[in-house]
Parts: C-alpha cells; sequence; structure tokens
C-alpha cells in the first residue's frame, strides 16, 4: 500500500469509530473480552479503570432528541449531559461495568445525581476535583478520591488493582497523548488529506477504543504524514475552542467556506491530550499531580485567567488568523471565560467568532456566519 | 435605640448599616472584600476586615427594580444571559462604575475576593473573573462536592488544611496576626446565632404562623452579613421575643387576610417579581411556612472544633446528595405542617435546579404534599410570566383544598 493510501486506510477506519461510538465500544468489548465502563468528561482518571482491566470509553452525549431527559433535567442544561442521560434512560449504556462521573460544572455534578437515580442498576463511581489543585493539601484530597475510584473498580472488576498495574496503564495513556499531541501538530500541513471533520474523527475515535491500539495507529499515522511534502493550503487557518466539535455536519461547513483548523482548544481534543501524567512515585499521586498542571481550561481554577493568555498564544503560534469559538449552550464555564478573552483578543486585534452550538442548531446560519467571518479575515 | 423598636426596623438599620460601614472602611484605607454568601466568615470576622456579599448587594437591587439595566450592560459585556443573573447584576454594576444611589446599595470595589464553592460551582468562574478582572487576590475555600453520603475525613482535612492557608493570608494581608481568643468568641456568637435562626425557623410550626415566610428571606441579611456579631443575636432574639408573642396571643402572619394554607416554597426567592408572588400568595391566604434556602445559613458546629466547623460548612444543602435533598425537604415540610409545595425554577440558577424534578417526586411521595413548579428567576425579570405563575397556584389551592377535604 502507497503511504497515501495507508493514510485514508487509517483515517477511513477512525471515522467509521467515531461516526458510531457505541458500536465501536460493543466491538471493543467483544474483541477485547473485557468490560466495558464510562467515563463522564473532564480529566477523569480513566488510568485507574485500565489498570482494572477495564475498557473506559467516552460519553459526550450525542443525540439530538434527549426529550426522556426532561424527566430529570429542565431544558437549560446543556445538552451534552442531557442527552449522555437521554441514551441512560434508553439502555444504550446497559451493561456498563461502572460510570465514572466527574463533577466539575453543575451539570455533570447533577448529571451524576441524576443519573444514579434514574440507573441505580449500573455502579456510579464519582470523583469530585479539588479547585485547590496546586497545594500539597488540594493533590492529598484528590489522590483520597481517586483510591475510592480505585477501590471500587477493583471490587466490581473483582481483582486487586497494584500500583504495577496502575504504572503501566499510566504509561499506556501518556504515550497515548504524547502520539495525539504529535498528530494535531502534524496534520494542519496536511489539509487535503485531514480535513477539520476527519482531524476531529481521529481525536474522538480515541474515546472508543483501546488506548493502545489507538496510540499505534495515530502513530503511524502521523509517521505517514511526515513523509509527505508539506501542503501549501489554500484555506485560511483558524483555531477552535469550546467543548467540542459537534453537532455532526458543523465541521463541513469550514472546508466549505474554505476555514483550515491550524490547532484546537478544544476539551475533547487538545484539552484531553496536551497535559501528561508526571514522573515519579505513587501512582495514585501521580494521577493527582496531573490536575495541578492543567492549563488553560475553563474546567480547572485559574485565578490568573491563565487561559486568556494561552488562547492568544495559540493562534499566534499556529499561524491562524482569527479565533472560532464553538460555544456550547449553556455551559456556564465556557460562557464565563469568554467575556475576558474575547476582551484580549480584541485588544490585541485577532478576530473572534462566537458560535452557540447544540444538536438542533442551524447550520444553514453558521454556514452563513463561518462564510463572512472566511472572508473578513 | 428606645425600648419599643422593632426587629424590623433593627434589621432595615443594619442592612443600610453594612454598606455604609464597608464604605468607611474603604474610604478610610481599610481593605475590604467581597464574599461568596456561605463563606466561613469567622476568619475574617475575627480579623476584624468588612465583607460585602454581592449576591446579596444583587438581591436587593432586583428587588429594587433595578436590574435590568445592569444585566443589559453585563451581557453587552459578553456575559451569556443564561449565566446567574447574581452575577450579571453584580459585572453590571462593576461596568457601570460601581455606584450606588438610593436604591443601589454602595458597595465598594474591593481589594480582595473570598470564593467558598459550598453552594454554586458556577460561582467559582464569578470569583475567577472578579480577581482578575479587578487585579485583587482571590482566597479559594474549595468544599468539594458530596456525591453519595457525609462529608468525608478526606475532605474534612482538606478544608482544615485551607482554613490554615487563610489565616497565613489573612495574616500577610493586614500585617496582624491571627487571634486565636478571639476566633473562639467569633465562633461562639456564630454557634449562638446559627441557633437562634433555627430556633425561629421552628416557631413557624405553629398554627397559624407567626411569620409570614418571606420574612426568613430578610432577615437573611443579618445571617449573610453579620454571622458572627452580637447584634445579630439582639435581633434575632427580639424577632424571636415578638413572634413568640403573637403566638401567645394568636395572631397569624397576615394583618389583613387569615393563613389558610401552608406551603413550602423552595429556591430562591423570584426578587424581581417579589410583590407580585407575594400578593397573590396573600390573595389565597397562603403563607410559606417553610424554605430549603434561608436554612443554608443555619451553620451548626461547636464552638473550637474546627473539624466540625469544616464539616458543618461543606454539608450545606446544596453540597449534599440527592437523597439529602430530599429528606431535607421532608424535614422542612414537617417541621413547617405545610399543605403543599411551590418549587421556583431559578431560570439562571443551574444548582437549585438540576435535581428538581427527582427531588418533588420524592418529596410528594413521601408527604403526599401537592405542588407546582414556576419559571422565575432570582434577578431576572424577564424570565417570571405572572399569567403562568397566577394559573399554577391556583392549581396547587385547588390540590391542597381537595387534600384537606378528603381529610375532613
Ligand atoms: S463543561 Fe459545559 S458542556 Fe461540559 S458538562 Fe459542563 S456545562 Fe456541559
Ligand atoms: S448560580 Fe445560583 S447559587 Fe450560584 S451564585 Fe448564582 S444564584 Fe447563587
Amino acid at each position: 500500500m502507497s503511504g497515501e493510501k495507508r493514510i485514508r486506510a487509517i483515517l477511513a477506519g477512525l471515522a467509521v469509530v467515531a461516526a458510531r461510538p457505541g458500536e465501536a465500544a460493543q466491538r471493543l468489548t467483544r474483541e477485547k473480552g473485557k468490560p466495558l465502563v464510562g467515563v463522564l468528561p473532564y480529566y477523569a482518571p480513566e488510568e485507574i479503570a485500565h489498570a482494572a482491566g477495564m475498557l473506559p470509553v467516552g460519553v459526550w452525549g450525542g443525540t439530538a432528541d434527549a426529550s426522556m431527559a426532561g424527566h430529570y433535567f429542565p431544558p437549560f442544561a446543556c445538552p451534552l449531559v442531557k442527552s449522555a442521560l437521554d441514551l441512560a434512560l434508553r439502555g444504550v449504556y446497559d451493561g456498563l461495568a461502572a460510570m465514572i462521573v466527574p463533577a466539575l460544572c453543575e451539570s455533570l455534578t447533577f448529571f451524576g445525581q441524576n443519573f444514579r437515580a434514574a440507573r441505580p442498576d449500573i455502579p456510579f463511581v464519582p470523583v469530585v476535583h479539588p479547585q485547590n489543585r496546586r497545594t500539597p493539601e488540594g493533590v492529598a484530597y484528590l489522590r483520597a478520591e481517586y483510591e475510592k475510584v480505585r477501590d471500587r473498580l477493583a471490587e466490581i472488576a473483582g481483582r486487586e488493582v497494584t500500583a504495577a498495574d496502575l504504572d503501566r496503564a499510566i504509561g499506556i495513556f501518556n504515550d497515548h497523548r504524547r502520539a495525539m499531541r504529535a498528530f494535531l501538530e502534524e496534520a494542519p500541513r496536511h489539509p487535503s488529506l485531514v480535513s477539520p471533520r476527519v482531524r476531529h474523527a481521529v481525536a474522538k475515535s480515541a474515546y472508543y477504543m483501546d488506548k493502545a491500539d489507538h496510540a499505534a495507529l495515530v502513530g503511524e499515522l502521523t509517521g505517514l504524514l511526515k513523509s509527505l511534502p508539506e501542503e501549501s493550503g489554500a484555506g485560511k487557518r483558524v483555531v477552535v475552542t469550546g467543548i467540542m466539535a459537534e453537532p455532526e455536519g458543523l465541521l463541513d461547513l469550514f472546508e466549505e467556506v474554505g476555514l483550515e483548523i491550524a490547532a484546537d482548544d478544544l476539551a475533547q481534543e487538545s484539552r484531553a491530550f496536551r497535559t501528561d501524567v508526571p514522573d515519579g512515585g505513587d501512582p495514585l499521586e501521580r494521577l493527582a499531580r496531573r490536575w495541578s498542571l492543567v492549563e488553560g481550561c475553563s474546567l480547572a481554577f485559574d485565578p490568573g485567567k491563565e487561559r486568556n493568555r494561552i488562547l492568544l498564544d495559540l493562534v499566534r503560534n499556529s499561524g491562524a488568523r482569527g479565533l472560532v469559538v464553538l460555544m456550547m449552550q449553556f455551559c456556564d464555564p465556557e460562557e464565563m471565560d469568554y467575556p475576558l478573552y474575547r476582551k484580549e483578543f480584541d485588544a490585541a486585534g485577532v478576530p473572534v467568532l462566537h458560535l452557540e452550538v447544540e444538536p438542533r442548531m442551524s447550520l444553514e446560519q453558521a454556514r452563513t456566519r463561518l462564510q463572512s467571518f472566511a472572508e473578513m479575515i | 435605640m428606645s425600648d419599643n423598636v422593632t426587629s424590623k426596623q433593627l434589621l432595615d438599620h443594619y442592612a443600610r448599616k453594612v454598606y455604609a460601614d464597608a464604605a468607611e472602611a474603604k474610604a478610610a484605607g481599610r481593605p475590604v472584600g467581597w464574599s461568596t454568601a456561605i463563606v466561613p466568615q469567622e476568619f475574617f470576622e475575627t480579623m476584624d476586615l468588612p465583607l460585602v456579599y454581592p449576591e446579596n448587594h444583587s438581591a436587593v437591587i432586583s428587588a429594587r427594580k433595578r436590574a435590568l439595566g445592569f444585566l443589559e450592560r453585563a451581557e453587552g459585556y459578553g456575559y451569556h444571559a443564561d449565566v446567574c443573573g447574581y452575577m450579571r447584576v453584580n459585572f453590571g454594576y462593576l461596568l457601570d462604575g460601581a455606584r450606588g444611589d438610593d436604591d443601589v446599595p454602595p458597595a465598594p470595589v474591593p481589594d480582595f475576593v473570598v470564593c467558598c464553592n459550598n453552594y454554586c460551582t458556577m460561582i467559582v468562574k464569578w470569583y475567577e473573573n472578579l480577581a482578575k478582572e479587578l487585579g485583587v487576590p482571590l482566597f479559594m475555600i474549595d468544599m468539594p462536592y458530596n456525591p453519595e453520603g457525609a462529608v468525608d475525613e478526606a475532605r474534612v482535612r482538606y478544608i482544615r488544611a485551607q482554613f490554615d492557608r487563610l489565616v497565613g493570608q489573612l495574616e500577610d494581608l493586614t500585617g496582624r496576626s491571627f487571634d486565636r481568643e478571639r476566633f473562639r468568641e467569633v465562633m461562639e456568637i456564630s454557634r449562638e446565632n446559627a441557633r437562634l435562626w433555627k430556633q425561629a425557623f421552628a416557631l413557624v410550626g405553629h398554627v397559624p404562623s407567626p411569620a409570614n415566610g418571606f420574612d426568613f428571606y430578610n432577615y437573611l441579611t443579618l445571617m449573610v452579613f453579620m454571622r458572627g456579631r452580637a447584634e445579630t443575636t439582639e435581633v434575632l432574639r427580639l424577632w424571636i421575643r415578638e413572634m413568640e408573642g403573637k403566638i401567645a396571643r394568636g395572631e397569624g402572619p397576615f394583618r389583613d387576610a387569615e393563613e389558610k394554607y401552608r406551603i413550602m416554597f423552595d429556591g430562591i426567592a423570584c426578587w424581581p417579581q417579589l410583590a407580585h408572588t407575594a400578593k397573590v400568595f396573600r390573595s389565597y391566604g397562603i403563607n410559606i411556612t417553610g424554605s430549603n434556602y434561608p436554612d443554608g445559613w443555619a451553620v451548626q458546629y461547636e464552638t473550637g472544633d474546627l473539624d466540625g466547623m469544616a464539616r458543618a460548612y461543606a454539608s450545606v444543602c446544596n453540597n449534599m446528595s440527592l437523597e439529602r435533598a430530599v429528606e431535607k425537604r421532608v424535614e422542612i415540610i414537617r417541621q413547617g405542617r405545610c399543605d403543599g409545595a411551590v418549587y421556583h425554577m431559578n431560570r439562571s440558577c443551574k444548582v437549585m435546579d438540576f435535581t428538581t424534578y427527582e427531588v418533588q417526586r420524592r418529596v410528594f411521595a413521601e408527604t403526599g404534599a401537592p405542588y407546582i413548579t414556576f419559571d422565575g428567576d432570582q434577578a431576572d425579570p424577564r424570565v417570571f410570566v405572572a399569567a403562568q405563575f397566577d394559573t399554577r397556584v391556583q392549581a396547587l389551592v385547588e390540590m391542597m383544598e381537595s387534600r384537606k377535604e378528603a381529610e375532613r
């Protein structure tokens, strides 16, 4: 197979996973013979599930019709948790060995409570991160939370989870994050092979595959891409920020109007891969220290609002001409960061497009707005 | 003050004074802080550092029908109308130059801000933004949510360590050392005030109730601003005496009407439409004899017990599991002998609403007390629809009436 052909084959495979995450997860558990654990965003210690011999899979919602969730959530909960709960009620998560639910915003906190009420049959494993995440007491507290997660999952798995298991899992996840970062850095040099939609599929598929398998494929992909010459790129480069680049079809519009993605600051993509678990010592403590190292994320306590600078640097250093904000509807954390970084972008003269996204949004309107943004920058 | 001054008069006096005092401190060059509403104020009181509470400030502005201008100002700046109305009013006030007038209390721009997230997660973002925009230090007292049971030991240790850190930070800020003796005194006063607050609550269990339930939302100003002060003890004692007098005389909550129905009011008051909601309730003889909201300030611990204090602050109802939220409301309904319940869907306050549906189903299953839900907001006047509120209250009255019929 030629390089380009192999690239296309890998990308097509990952696109299938990203397009049908449910089926991919079912295939995964069959092939590996291990149970699935659902993991809500953000910064959950997935490594612990892996170490317990389970397969962590991402729960990011994804249905447009979340009518059943209305039994629990009022209409103004964010679409991510509404649709995740809806899927839980419709039985999509039946058979999960557990559901790990962080509590970094109100939506997630109460997703956890509503989920536990609605599906008492699926073990609920909460994890509440500290805000004072850089102090020794914050790290010690988070370590204790992770210890509870470890004990719960060990009990469910019916096995011991040793430090060696954890160290091994951490190694795999760090390798995977490194592989993802290398790919995301290489991707903008090949816009015709890696369109915005394809780029998103590579990142999203990570949540529904075995991490080592995914890392191997993505590593191969990046290697092949590197062997190709850099394309000149006819489009205009932008950075996208927000929680995730969905609904389906949204990213096609970027391609349509000639916008290329230079880099992303999406919680589902780069933010998830940016920070490794540091080396040295007790594995649960190392996992907890990863949370101290997270930077520039609306979910991680940031009193100096470093995110403003990080985002501006990202746009500048990636050669992008502007920032597209994919603002998840009803998302307090992202909505609260927006006015402040917007102010800095305005002051720096960097164009910003704010698009509110939700599953039933009008792509027509989005196209018009992206079109004029593309013309303006 | 003369002898026949009422607790209400004292309350009004202090409600004005807290802002005037803060403005005066600021003018005198003393550092003034802004703080979230259920903060361990004991540390600040001990250090004699005045705190202003933006949520209270926004509530006052909203009740005086002045919120809209500030909301629009904040929205123009980029704050989304879906996020907390109190927060938007607060940033609107700052963007407007932080000026007080007859309706808007003069909250001085702070020299530091204090955030304790024991009832709200969004509020951390609010305080991050304040710290950044004003260029002032932020003291973050993190009290992680308790998704399952009680506050566990790891949390207590974490919070205790933060208390120690805070003491050091306040010593650095003021250049003074932390007076442990004074701290004990403040704890003792706070403990007594929390006890009195609970006691006042229990009195509304009498039939007819000596208080009109919205009173609690008003007296709350004291519990928010002055929970660690002897003046509050004085007012609460007087208020309790007044209520006991009314009970002895068999007087109900309304001068002009009989208390026919007793309800639990869930959530924050709908301040922009307080007058309308109160009027509709009164027209049916409905009195509020229980609420989950003012209860948040009954922070109870033993003097000197810092672990207990950490646990008490971390177990504010919003910070606890759905089961605890249900238990609490069942308790409130029983104590207040409520015939029904009204749930306020505070449109821009997610923490108050995201488990309401399941909570109300479970509370109903336990108590049999009928309930309604209405849409409103703690600050934004554009959410409430009078017709919806009026018809739902009417429906509640019918349900409460048929339940009473059935029991007769
Ligand atoms: S961070 Fe935003 S999108 Fe994510 S769960 Fe919370 S509210 Fe929803
Ligand atoms: S969101 Fe609700 S709890 Fe949080 S500050 Fe606003 S009104 Fe208070």
